[in-house]
């Protein structure tokens, strides 16, 4: 596969450029309109950082109003729009082109309702995730959907992506979490979907704009479900020399009715470069490494750990330590988080997202070390075993030529394996532009043509975020239905 | 005499539906026939799915399962039980409300988008069913989803499949990611509130760190006097803390003289859960029956709005968000004054029961607003250009062809 394509800009939007400017400012100031290209190379990518482009301009709004109007201009002048919270997307679901609007909701940060008896906060889509929790904290309540990128990561793009994270095995991803949304139609009209209630009525269109990647209509406000805190949480490690084994134990544990709220898995690679960079104490001669974290009062975390260690020593683990202090289970879990910028540290690296079947993993775990020598490339692996998303971090040279590339077809061939073996390309990280291309693997035509005709409702013109998740050739005659875009 | 069709395989269901389209037959889809939910649907023939029949895939260890769309669902729950596993979100049994013979399949669960008073904790339906193959209108075999349970490859219309009644296909199989089944279960009861009081209860109980997997009121409980529920569920020593420690909370809510007992037998903890899961104090009574879905705390308050227009009686479950209410069953069966009332706050009400002159009269769903109705047409157009599917049965005024 050679690096992945995105459409050319269009020049006749191109030179309308100071013609569509002057409409965004004349609809919400020059403060919030970015032009200058100077500026706009601040916006040019997202944390997929091997693509790169400058929009035509970028857009803060600070209002659902004024995100109506800057849709309804673009949808008047056929001006693509490429929605955007923090820009941490992995899969390039922020990535414009240079003949895009960025809307960006990051000034869209305010809280507008808690209410703790009905158990939801109503908030604008710019919040972090992490502010979420932050907030409802200190009354003993917390955001469940927790990715790595919590700290940064805006709602909106949660809501985009349907974003997972290390807890999700208990708590679900953030579709499980998400009651309402307010959604700016793409004619700029403003609907309100789901609420406070558990259960919406008539067709579920919030469970299907949760993962529409930006491209149904931008959210400027969610609903969301707000847990109570449990009493306390305690992680334990587990080390095993063999990666087997420690996918062998995982299972035991599901298989006995222990529910923990997560069980990480990361392999020597992984372990050694968290290690360095986070100090987190994890022991660094083992092959696997297990994080099992339980919940409940003392009694209970004791109860479950009892049966868990009961479960890991039928394996004989070369090492289980169970965290001694808060500040011990915050440590192993700032060394897990750190993962992506641990190895960032070491070499570039591109993180692939794929889930399989747990039962799966001995056999994948094997290939991808055999593919792994293959490309001469080497792979990390970090990924949340119980619900079987791995995050494989292939690690390349980006200033070497052709390692990118290498690299890339490398990735999809993990991916594939992942869609061979009965599982996804994609677990919480979104199709992007990254997986576009190999929605094939996963789907017949058939499959994505009615994908994209649920995207023909929403957004007849095909100017949201337009050159995603589906593969260019698929849907290419939607995408030039209005807008002869440049070929 | 409408025909009858009962394809055994996905290309068979296929080539039913294609040929139904071909010829513009209005086709209603039958699996049990335990939940006549909706409008009343005019069609041509019926296709049932009890053809497409049996577990397909079961891993007990990646807790998954995968079932023909026409397996009855206590053939699921038997092999899930076999392995110690449940499908979470505790779907009902609606049979006896509904007076209605035959069994569940678990298609219809999906469609139905049924959850029990689990809902709270684990999640409905929708948030258990993990992948989807079905029919559209157009007689295509489409897959969405798939078996694992962390998937974001494309856009989710497992979502949009569960509880979409058919109208937007047949669904040919369906699979879940499934939980282990508690190993025990302890009720908290609260003799004696009102609603509202029962209200405030089951929020400070699901407010706190305890882990509460229902929530329910019965303002006729046993005896016909009122009872609050609580239920946790979990590993033996673990229920018997949490209750001990609800029962405290509760006690220092209500004060004095409150009556709380706690039940840490399992069986009998249990019993009265599938009363509420099943709303079997409305069974076989006379009148219609409404299941509205509102803010917890507003489920007292459209019970008193009810209530002040005439008789009714109400089970509330989900912490008080779901309220279940049995009311006269002449005119509109209260449909105004309901839809009014919970539309203002946010919610939806469906009418589950009624006589047939009344469910020729009343949308049995909670109307949208105009422009989320027509996006939800407009979807239902692309999945089924032909109407064929169940016509009319979500929302008659705009897709049916009854008036």
């Amino acid at each position: 596969m050679s690096a992945i394509e995105m459409p050319k800009a269009n020049p006749a939007i191109l030179s309308r450029k100071s013609e569509i400017v002057e409409a965004l400012v004349s609809a919400i100031g020059s403060q919030a309109v970015i032009s200058d290209p100077d500026e706009t190379i601040a916006y040019e990518c997202d944390a997929l950082t091997a693509y790169r482009c400058p929009p035509l301009a970028v857009c803060l709004p600070e209002s659902t109003a004024e995100v109506s109007r800057i849709l309804k201009i673009c949808s008047r002048m056929n001006v693509p729009v490429i929605p955007r919270g923090s820009g941490t997307s992995l899969a390039g679901g922020a990535l414009p082109t240079a003949d895009s609007v960025v809307i960006g909701v990051a000034r869209m940060n305010r809280v507008l309702e808690t209410d703790y008896d009905n158990r939801f906060i109503r908030v604008q889509s710019g919040i972090t995730n992490l502010a979420v929790s932050a907030l409802v904290g200190p009354d003993g309540f917390f955001y469940a959907p927790d990715p790595s990128s919590q700290l940064a990561c805006a709602i909106a793009g949660n809501v985009a992506m349907n974003s997972g994270g290390a807890h999700c095995l208990k708590y679900g991803v953030t579709t499980n979490n998400l009651l309402g949304v307010k959604l700016v139609m793409m004619d700029g009209e403003v609907i309100e979907l789901g609420g406070p209630a558990l259960d919406a009525g008539g067709l579920d269109l919030v469970g299907v704009i949760c993962g529409s990647e930006g491209q149904f209509g931008m959210v400027t406000e969610a609903v969301l479900k707000i847990l109570p805190k449990p009493e306390g949480a305690r992680p334990i490690l587990l080390g095993f020399d063999a990666n087997e084994v420690a996918g062998a134990c995982v299972a035991d544990i599901i298989r006995s009715g222990v529910l923990p709220v997560a069980m990480e898995f990361m392999d020597k690679p992984a372990i050694i470069a968290c290690e360095n960079f986070a100090h987190a104490g994890y022991p660094t001669d083992v092959e696997a490494l297990l994080i099992v974290e339980v919940e409940g009062s003392e009694a209970e975390i004791a109860e479950q750990l009892e049966t868990i260690k009961e479960i890991a020593a039928r394996h004989n683990p070369a090492v289980m330590r169970e965290s001694q202090s808060a500040v011990q289970s915050d440590l192993i879990w700032k060394g897990r988080k750190a993962a992506f910028g641990a190895m960032g540290q070491m070499a570039d690296y591109m993180c692939m997202d794929g889930t399989i079947p747990t039962s799966q993993l001995p056999h994948v775990l094997k290939r991808m070390g055999e593919m792994s020598k293959e490309y001469g490339l080497g792979v990390a692996n970090v990924f949340h075993a119980g619900d079987g998303n791995l995050h494989p971090l292939i690690l390349f040279d980006a200033n070497k030529p052709g390692d990118q590339e290498k690299c890339e077809a490398f990735g999809s061939d993990i991916l594939k394996l992942c869609v061979e073996v009965g599982g996804c390309l994609t677990g919480e990280h979104g199709v992007g532009i990254e997986k576009r291309d190999l929605m094939v693997h996963q789907f017949t035509a058939d499959d994505m043509e009615i994908q994209m005709r649920v995207k023909d409702v929403f957004d007849p013109q095909w100017l949201l975020n337009p050159a995603k998740v589906f593969p260019m050739e698929a849907s290419h005659s939607r995408r030039h239905r209005n807008i002869g875009e440049a070929a | 005499m409408t025909k009858i069709l009962k394809p055994n395989t996905e290309d068979e269901m296929a080539e039913a539906v294609a040929k139904a389209a071909g010829n513009g037959m209005r086709v209603r889809i039958a699996g049990g026939g335990t939940r006549p939910v909706g409008n009343p649907v005019e069609a041509d023939c019926t296709i049932h799915t009890a053809g497409l029949s049996g577990i397909t895939l079961y891993e007990p260890d990646a807790l998954t399962i995968a079932a023909r769309a026409g397996t009855p669902l206590s053939e699921i729950e038997a092999a899930l039980a076999r392995e110690g596993q449940h499908l979470s979100f505790e779907p009902a049994i609606w049979a006896g409300l509904m007076g209605t013979p035959g069994k569940s399949t678990i298609g219809g669960v999906v469609a139905a988008g049924v959850s029990g008073p689990r809902r709270v904790q684990a999640g409905g339906a929708r948030d258990s069913l993990i992948g989807v193959r079905f029919v559209s209108g157009e007689g295509k075999l489409l897959k969405n989803g798939g078996r694992v349970m962390k998937n974001v490859t494309g856009y989710d219309l497992v979502k949009l499949l569960a509880g979409s009644h058919g109208t937007l296909g047949i669904l040919t199989e369906v699979t879940f990611k499934v939980l282990p089944k508690p190993h025990a279960t302890g009720t908290v009861s609260v003799s004696g509130l009102d609603d509202h009081d029962a209200v405030s209860v089951l929020s400070a109980a699901l407010g706190s760190p305890f882990d509460v997997s229902g929530a329910a009121h019965l303002p006729k409980g046993d005896g016909g006097s009122p009872v609050t529920l609580i239920r946790v569920e979990g590993l033996a020593k673990s229920v018997d803390y949490r209750t001990g420690r609800l029962k405290e909370l509760i006690a220092q809510k209500l004060g004095n003289g409150a009556e709380i007992a706690v039940e840490q037998d399992s069986d009998k903890a249990t019993a009265p859960w599938r009363d509420v899961r099943d709303v079997s104090t409305f069974a076989g009574r006379e009148g219609a029956v409404w299941r509205i879905s509102v803010k917890p705390t507003d489920g007292p308050r459209i019970a008193d709005v009810i209530r002040d227009a005439g008789e009714a009686e109400f089970i509330f479950d989900w912490g008080g968000g779901l309220v279940w209410a049995l009311v006269p069953d002449h005119g509109d069966a209260c449909a105004a004054l309901i839809r009014n009332t919970v539309g203002a706050m946010g919610g939806h009400a469906t009418l589950m029961r009624a006589s047939k002159e009344t469910r020729d009269r009343v949308e049995a769903f909670q109307p949208d607003l105009p422009r989320v109705g027509q996006i939800s047409e407009m979807i239902r157009r692309q999945f089924d250009p032909m109407n064929i599917l169940n016509p009319g049965l979500m929302a008659r005024n705009l897709s049916g062809k009854a008036a």
